[in-house]
């Protein structure tokens, strides 16, 4: 069955004032408790959560407002996750990267596809992956074009009885989680100007916050805020621009010299570049219901060629705090200044309240695309600690006094010169695939590349008629010969705990953690596994049919058993050399990953499949 | 008798191939963008469009187009994934496919208000420190307009414009406001691709200076001026042969089409 994008008008009324009924006993997330300060069982007493984590549905893309994508779910746990087994899989019927998650709420699982952006409803109660409805959105197939990194969608958020999620064409839907029935759309972003949406939005209070995406030029980020009943925007806070763009007044208190000061949005860029600035949302936004702020980072600044930028064009690479009334911003911190290597800072920050340097704090975890765990005060944007990872040489380390970097000026990329080994490569240590934190253990568990990479000579290139000059990039494996690995990271002693290496790819999967002490991920090759939360040691691991970018969650089913799901679809930026039309003989393609993934057609090929696994 | 059968055999089936060659000749089909002037547009506006009509004619075939954004993906969504067979306009150095010879040669050209005097050919002009300057800047990571590192070398920056190559794909000119802006002041003097400037010098109402940028430039990596050719898939060699042929022996033609969209030509 399938529903078309109109609905009468007759119907809206009654849909709109169905689903504000719904809304009123469904708005608190993670299902069943209320949204005050939670702790976890079997997690210190000093540990607290901003938000009650997920014991049952999963209703927002990292499952809670502190995106900790842990379940208190315990029934699979370390001496039985040996014996977990297929229960069901199901086709999206879109075999490109599946990035994301699905939702579980009631006795419906939400699976929103890659362009073109459907959304499945499945049925939990009858075998076999039963369809109850799915919404087909048509968004405008011009997006195709424009997207970086093939086609992927990061997920959708529940809230009054809506399923709302952003299209690739720049545009947010809000859909009755019935009946399938389209509640608004709003066209957002523009496409004509390069805007795309790839990320997942959140639902706050009568809120959706989204952010665009869009590595084009022309393309300047902001995050928006929209109506949840009508979908009508209420206020856009940009990322680069004059302080009154940026929604920085007199509530903002930087907490370093560097961020401080007026305008530094069109300050720290030669005259106008901002308007061109990049600097776009593409990930995940993280909520703390006890201040009413909102977190999330900002990418890599445009244009391109960081020559023709001097300064530390503000607010690229950037931590934004800012009211979720208002958007107004609290504080915020650049993580690099003047980037150089398209080190985005789009990847999650982790809210955890926990003892940290002696003494109770509210704590941002945001593990870096550039090689390190940044640990931040979420109340006033100070740096406690930056400590690295994965192999990094761009920078040795961080002087918390000021919050910079120090950076070694040999890795610095210049247009025409050859720069060779700069660790870790412009896809990171970690890209924006999610890491998990277990209350219980103190580990985040991160996603984590090691691949470093040559910026050498020039190429022709043309787009629009044009030609134009390119930089040759070259990935490769860094230090030690792996690609990937699975990092514990032991946050209040800033170290690692232990590190699954997977040698042949990144791990490009996000990371799921459990009340019951397993860690479940993928990896690009088709492998899903679980290892004990406390070891790493791997418990188990199926095949599935495609190579995994997805992010894992867990559930209780309508029966009241556990169940974990997950999507095999290859694919985004590094994925998409598994396609068959992207060559992997030219080191350089697809922004020069292919030197690091060459192999993937030998393991995987594309995918559009749902599984769920239960004991 | 079996081998007077197949003898017989053969040449009706070649006879009948021969036939089926004549009535229904393969389209000749062309990737192209469907809003980019003053290359190609769906109405068949641009010069690449007229190119590609005599080229279809010359080769006897039909004409058939398949339209998508010349943007990122362009070269695999559309040549390589077999839609269509020919790209009309490419650097003849670009290596994702196979190219033709060069049938013409353009560069980047300075371009300014006629009455503003500006006489600038080279960027070591010392007049280009004191005024704005508009390039057009691509968002694809690693990649830029080579002006845009000629002035970053000589950091000149703090004065620059940036334009982008897509434009505002709602407007039937994606590409014209970096020479609107030259012609309405809001920037003094422009870098602009020959085709570009050209193309839209002619339509502003006051007269615009375009001056081709033909000195070496003092960065090794940096070049000004491109070899356009036509691409076919690497395995289409036969395509490319066809092609060349027809560019060999109707440049001229093509020369005619290039300087009625006022393309600088080298």
């Amino acid at each position: 069955m399938t529903t078309r994008t109109g609905i009468a008008g007759v119907a809206v009324p009654l849909v709109l004032l169905l689903a504000a009924a719904c809304g009123r006993q469904s708005d608190r997330p993670g299902g069943g408790r209320g949204p005050q300060q939670a702790s976890v069982p079997g997690a210190p007493p000093t540990m607290h959560l901003v938000s009650a984590v997920s014991t049952g549905e999963w209703r927002m893309p990292a499952g809670d407002y502190g995106n900790l994508r842990y379940s208190t779910l315990d029934t699979i746990k370390t001496t039985n996750v040996m014996n977990l087994q297929v229960i069901t899989t199901f086709s999206t019927g879109v075999a490109h990267g599946h990035e994301g998650q699905p939702l579980v709420f009631g006795n419906t699982m939400y699976v929103v596809t890659p362009f073109p952006n459907n959304l499945i409803a499945v049925d939990l109660t009858k075998p076999g992956g039963a369809i109850k409805w799915i919404y087909e959105p048509h968004p405008d197939s011009r997006a195709v074009g424009i997207a970086c990194c093939d086609l992927v969608n990061r997920g959708a958020s529940f809230g009054a009885g809506k399923i709302v999620y952003s299209l690739l064409d720049a545009t947010v839907v809000a859909v009755d989680a019935e009946t399938g029935q389209e509640a608004w759309r709003t066209r957002v972003g523009d496409i004509n100007k390069g805007e795309t949406f790839t990320g997942a939005p959140i639902v706050v209070k009568d809120r959706v916050l989204v952010g665009n995406s869009g590595a084009e030029l022309g393309v300047r980020g902001y995050v928006a805020a929209l109506d949840l009943h009508s979908g009508k925007e209420l206020w856009r806070a940009f990322n680069t621009g004059p302080d009154a763009d940026v929604k920085i007044g007199p509530g903002f208190h930087a907490f370093y010299a560097k961020d401080q000061g007026k305008d530094l949005g069109v300050t720290s860029w030669p005259a106008e570049q901002w308007k061109l600035g990049g600097s776009t949302v593409w990930g995940w936004i993280s909520y703390d219901p006890q201040t009413n702020l909102f977190f999330y980072g900002t990418a890599n600044p445009g244009v391109w060629n960081p020559d023709l930028r001097p300064g530390d064009n503000k607010w690229s690479s950037t931590i934004f705090a800012r009211d979720a009334d208002t958007g107004d911003a609290r504080w915020a911190y650049q993580v690099t200044a003047h980037d150089s290597w398209d080190y985005d800072e789009i990847m999650e920050n982790m809210l955890v309240d926990m003892d940290y340097g002696g003494r109770p704090r509210k704590l941002i975890i945001h593990p870096g695309r550039t090689g390190f765990v940044y640990v931040i005060d979420r109340e006033t944007g100070e740096l406690l600690s930056a400590e690295h990872f994965e192999p990094t040489n761009w920078a040795s380390g961080y002087d918390l006094k000021t919050g910079k970097a120090l950076e070694d000026p040999a890795k610095h990329t210049h247009f025409g010169t050859v720069t060779q080994g700069i660790c870790p490569s412009s896809t990171g240590a970690k890209d924006v695939i999610p890491s998990a934190f277990s209350p219980r253990t103190g580990l985040l568990y991160i996603p984590a590349h090691n691949t470093c990479m040559d910026y050498e000579g020039i190429e022709a290139n043309y787009i629009a008629g044009t030609p134009y000059l390119g930089a040759d990039v070259k990935m490769y494996p860094g230090p030690g010969g792996y690609q990937g690995e699975l990092v514990a990271w032991d946050v209040a002693h800033n170290r690692k705990a232990w590190g699954a290496k997977e040698d042949k790819f990144p791990v490009y999967s996000g990371v799921l953690a459990t009340g019951g002490d397993v860690v479940f991920y993928g990896t690009m090759d088709g492998w899903f596994k679980a290892v004990d939360a406390r070891t790493g040691t791997e418990l188990w691991k199926f095949h599935v049919a495609s190579g995994i970018v997805a992010n894992p969650i867990t559930y209780l089913g309508p029966d009241g058993k556990q169940y974990v799901a997950v999507y095999a679809g290859i694919g985004g930026w590094m994925g998409a050399v598994a396609f068959p039309e992207i060559s992997a003989d030219d080191p350089y393609a697809a922004l020069g990953v292919v030197g690091a993934m060459k192999d993937i057609k030998k393991y995987t090929a594309p995918g559009s499949t749902v599984y769920v696994f239960g004991l | 008798m079996s081998s007077v059968c197949r003898v017989l055999g053969t040449s009706v089936m070649a006879a009948m191939l021969f036939a089926v060659t004549v009535s229904t000749r393969a389209p000749l089909r062309v990737c192209a963008d469907p809003n980019n002037l003053p290359f190609s547009n769906q109405h068949g506006d641009g010069f690449e469009n007229q190119i590609a009509a005599l080229v279809a004619r010359e080769l006897e075939r039909p004409l058939e187009y398949f339209w998508l954004p010349q943007r990122r993906g362009f070269i695999r969504n559309s040549l390589n994934a077999r839609r269509c067979d020919v790209v009309m306009g490419v650097p003849a150095q670009y290596e994702v496919l196979l190219p033709t010879k060069s049938y013409y040669r353009s560069s980047y050209a300075f371009v300014s208000r006629r009455d503003r005097q500006l006489h600038i050919e080279s960027f070591d002009d010392p007049l280009l420190k004191s005024l704005t300057i508009g390039i057009q800047v691509s968002g694809d990571d690693y990649n830029n307009p080579p002006a845009a590192q000629e002035l970053a070398t000589r950091h000149l920056v703090q004065n620059v414009r940036g334009f982008t190559i897509y434009g505002d794909y709602s407007s039937p000119d994606p590409q014209r406001a970096i020479v609107d802006a030259v012609a309405n002041g809001r920037v003094d003097v422009a870098i602009v691709w020959g085709p570009l400037a050209g193309y839209y010098a002619q339509r502003e109402s006051t007269p615009i200076d375009v001056r081709p940028i033909t000195h070496a430039s003092t960065t090794a990596p940096n070049r000004f001026a491109f070899d356009i050719a036509m691409g076919v898939r690497a395995d289409d060699a036969r395509l490319r042969n066809a092609l060349d042929t027809v560019i060999a022996q109707h440049r001229n033609a093509i020369r005619r089409i290039l300087r009625a969209y006022g393309v600088p030509l080298q």
